[in-house]
C-alpha cells in the first residue's frame, strides 16, 4: 500500500519534470527579450563608460551566446543556485525564502476563509436548489468573480479602514512600529502564537484579513459552485436515500455521508484555486504594499532585473506541481477508491 | 415575401429565448449598452477626459460632475466613458486573436492527431502551469509598454484555453458520420476542419468567447492596474483605479469605485450573456 503510494508520487513527479523543464526554459529565453540592458542599468545609467559596462557584462555572462547562458543557468538551477538579484544584492533564493512566508500565509488565509464560507454556502444551496438560498449564493458568486480583486481590496480598505476604522494602517504584515517575533517558520500567526505574544498576534491578524478577505472573495465563486454541483450529484444517489430511509439524522447524512462523498472534485478546484492565487496575488501584494514573492518578482521585473523573476516563475511551477500532488494524495484519503486503479 | 416573413418570425423567436432567460436578457442589453457607449463615447462625454482643472480637483459627485472629479479635475464619468472604448477594444481584440488561432490550432491537432498533437499538447500544459498573470506582465515588459502588447500578452495567455476547447470538441467528431461522409466525398483535410467542423464547434466556442471576454478586460485592467501598458493620461479603467488607489485611505472613494463597477458591470455581462448561451445551446450544463 505504502509502496505503491511512493511509486505514484514518484512517478507524477517524473511526468511533471518535462512542463517544469519547458517552463525554466520558456522564462529564460522571454528574459533574453526584455528590452533594457541590465548591464547599463547597475552601471549607473548610459553615462557610464563603455569598459564598465562591458566588464559587468562580462561578470554577469551576458556577453556569452544565449544557449551557453541557457546551459549555465540549467546547470545552476539544479544546484540549487537561482543566481542573485541586482537589485536587492542578495541570492534570490535567499530573498524568496525570506519573501514566500508572507505570501504563503496570505493565500493558505484566504483559502481557508474561502473554503469555510464555500462549503457550508454549496451545501445550503444544493439541498434547496431553485431556492431563495440558491439564488443568494449564486448571486453571490457571481458577484465575487466579476469584481477585480484590486478594486475589492481598495473598497475594504475605504470602508474597513476609513469609515468604521476597524482595520489598522493597510501597508505590509505588521505595524513597522510593532515588534516582530523571533523567526521560527516566517508565518507570522504561528510564530506569534508560539511564542504566547498575542497582542501580536492580533496585530498581524488584523493586518492580514483584509487582504485574505480579498482573495478570498474572489476565489469563492467556484469553489461554492463545485460544492454544489458535486453535493446535488450525491444527495440524488441511492445510498442517501437508504440513509434516510434508515432514520439517520440529517446532518448525519449530510455531512458524514454525502459531503465526504462530494468532496473529491472540491479538492481538485480547491488545488487548482490555490496555484491561481499564487501568481495573482501580484495585485493583491501590490494593493496592500504585502512583501511577498509576487511583488518581489513585480518590482524585479521593473527594474530588468531577470533572476528574481525567472526564480519566482521557477518556485510557482514546483508548487503548482507540488499542489498538484498533494491533492492527488488527498484524492487517495477521502476517497480509496480514486486510488486503486 | 419569405424574407419578409422571416425576419420578424426571428426576432420573436429571440424575443421568445430572452423572455424565458430574464437574466440572459439583461445581460444583453448591458452588453449592447456598454458597446454603445463605447462608441458614442466622444458625444455622450460632457467634459474632455484629458483636460485638466486643479482649481475643481477632488470633487465628491455633483450636479455638475455626476461622477466626481480626480486629483488632476477631471471629469471622472468622461473618463468612464472613453475609457470604454479602450478597455472593450483591447478585450474584444485579444479575444478575437486568441479565438481565431487558438480554434485553428486546436481544430487541426484535433483533426490529425499524432505527433504534431502531442507536441503541441505539451505545449499547452507548459504554458498553463506558468502563473498566467506573471507570463502577461513578463510579455508587456518584454515587448514595450503599448497597448496593443497588452493585447498581445492577454491573447497569448487565452491561447492554451482555445486549443484545448477546439481539439476536445473536434476531436469527439473526428469519426462522426458527416465527417466521414465529407472524407469519402473527397474533400481534404483542410477544407474538412475550416468547412466542416469549425463551424459546427463553433457555437460552443461562443460561449467560451463569451466568458473569455470577462476574463480579458479583468487581464487587462490588471495589467494597467499594475502600471504595463496603458500610459498616465489615457482614460482607460485600470489606471483609473491605479491613480485613485493613493487617496483612498484619505477617504476619497469615488476616484476607486466608478471605475471599478464599470470594470465590474462590464464582466458582470458578458460572463452573464456566457452563462446564458450556454443554457440555451446544453440546458444540462445549467449549474
Amino acid at each position: 500500500m505504502l509502496a505503491a503510494a511512493g511509486r505514484r508520487v514518484g512517478g507524477r513527479l517524473l511526468a511533471a519534470i518535462p512542463a517544469v523543464f519547458g517552463v525554466v526554459v520558456l522564462t529564460f529565453l522571454v528574459m533574453r527579450v526584455l528590452p533594457g540592458d541590465p548591464a547599463v542599468y547597475f552601471a549607473g545609467g548610459p553615462s557610464a563608460g563603455q569598459a564598465e559596462i562591458d566588464a559587468l557584462r562580462a561578470e554577469m555572462g551576458l556577453d556569452r551566446p544565449v544557449p551557453v547562458q541557457l546551459m549555465y543557468y540549467l546547470r545552476d538551477v539544479a544546484t540549487g543556485d537561482l543566481g542573485r538579484s541586482l537589485t536587492t544584492g542578495q541570492p534570490v533564493m535567499t530573498d524568496i525564502r525570506q519573501r514566500l512566508p508572507a505570501s504563503l500565509e496570505l493565500t493558505f488565509t484566504a483559502l481557508l476563509l474561502a473554503l469555510v464560507a464555500a462549503i457550508p454556502l454549496g451545501i445550503l444551496a444544493a439541498l434547496r436548489p431553485g431556492s431563495a438560498v440558491d439564488h443568494v449564493v449564486r448571486f453571490l458568486c457571481t458577484m465575487g468573480v466579476c469584481m477585480p480583486t484590486f478594486v475589492t481590496g481598495l473598497l475594504l480598505i475605504y470602508v474597513f479602514y476609513y469609515l468604521l476604522g476597524w482595520s489598522p494602517d493597510p501597508t505590509g504584515r505588521i505595524d513597522i512600529f510593532a515588534s516582530t517575533p523571533p523567526e521560527i517558520t516566517g508565518f507570522l500567526l504561528l510564530d506569534f502564537a508560539l511564542t504566547g505574544d498575542w497582542d501580536g498576534w492580533r496585530a498581524a491578524f488584523t493586518q492580514l484579513i483584509l487582504p485574505a478577505a480579498t482573495m478570498a472573495l474572489f476565489v469563492l465563486a467556484p469553489l461554492a459552485r463545485m460544492t454544489r454541483a458535486s453535493m446535488l450529484a450525491v444527495l440524488g444517489g441511492d445510498f442517501i436515500r437508504t440513509a434516510r430511509a434508515m432514520g439517520l439524522p440529517g446532518w448525519r447524512i449530510i455531512v458524514v455521508y454525502a459531503l465526504r462523498n462530494a468532496l473529491l472534485p472540491v479538492l481538485t478546484i480547491a488545488g487548482i484555486v490555490f496555484s491561481t492565487m499564487l501568481g495573482a496575488n501580484v495585485l493583491v501584494e501590490k494593493v496592500f504594499s504585502w512583501p511577498g514573492v509576487a511583488s518581489y518578482a513585480l518590482d524585479a521585473l521593473q527594474a530588468s532585473d531577470y533572476a528574481p523573476v525567472q526564480g519566482f516563475v521557477l518556485l510557482m511551477a514546483s508548487i503548482f506541481v507540488v499542489v498538484n500532488l498533494v491533492i492527488d494524495l488527498l484524492y487517495g484519503l477521502a476517497d480509496p477508491r480514486a486510488v486503486a486503479e | 415575401m419569405s424574407a419578409a416573413l422571416g425576419r420578424p418570425s426571428l426576432l420573436r423567436h429571440a424575443g421568445w429565448v430572452l423572455r424565458g432567460n430574464l437574466v440572459t436578457a439583461f445581460a444583453l442589453g448591458g452588453t449592447a449598452l456598454l458597446v454603445l457607449v463605447a462608441l458614442l463615447a466622444p458625444w455622450l462625454a460632457a467634459y474632455d477626459p484629458i483636460a485638466t482643472n486643479v482649481a475643481n480637483a477632488m470633487r465628491p459627485p455633483s450636479a455638475a460632475h455626476w461622477f466626481g472629479t480626480d486629483q488632476l479635475g477631471r471629469d471622472i464619468l468622461s473618463r468612464l466613458l472613453y475609457g470604454a472604448r479602450l478597455d472593450l477594444a483591447i478585450a474584444a481584440a485579444a479575444v478575437s486573436l486568441s479565438f481565431v488561432l487558438g480554434a485553428m490550432i486546436g481544430a487541426f491537432c484535433g483533426y490529425h492527431g499524432g505527433r504534431l498533437d502531442r507536441a503541441v499538447g505539451r505545449f499547452v500544459d507548459v504554458l498553463m502551469a506558468f502563473p498566467l498573470f506573471v507570463l502577461a506582465m513578463a510579455m508587456v515588459a518584454a515587448l514595450g509598454n503599448q497597448v496593443q502588447n497588452i493585447v498581445y500578452a492577454t491573447a497569448v495567455i487565452n491561447l492554451p484555453f482555445y486549443i484545448r476547447f477546439a481539439r476536445t470538441e473536434v476531436a469527439v467528431r473526428r469519426q462522426a458520420g458527416w465527417v466521414e461522409a465529407a472524407r469519402a466525398s473527397g474533400n481534404g483535410g483542410a477544407r474538412i476542419v475550416l468547412g466542416f467542423l469549425l463551424p459546427n464547434i463553433l457555437p460552443n466556442v461562443a460561449v467560451q468567447i463569451s466568458l473569455n471576454l470577462g476574463w480579458a478586460i479583468l487581464n487587462a485592467a490588471g495589467l494597467s492596474f499594475l502600471g504595463l501598458g496603458v500610459t498616465a493620461p489615457t482614460p482607460e479603467w485600470g489606471i483609473m483605479v491605479a491613480e485613485g488607489a493613493r487617496f483612498i485611505s484619505a477617504g476619497h472613494w469615488w476616484l476607486v469605485a466608478f471605475p471599478g463597477l464599470a470594470l465590474m458591470l462590464a464582466v458582470l455581462c458578458f460572463n452573464l450573456l456566457g452563462d446564458g448561451l450556454r443554457d440555451i445551446l446544453d440546458p444540462r450544463m445549467r449549474t
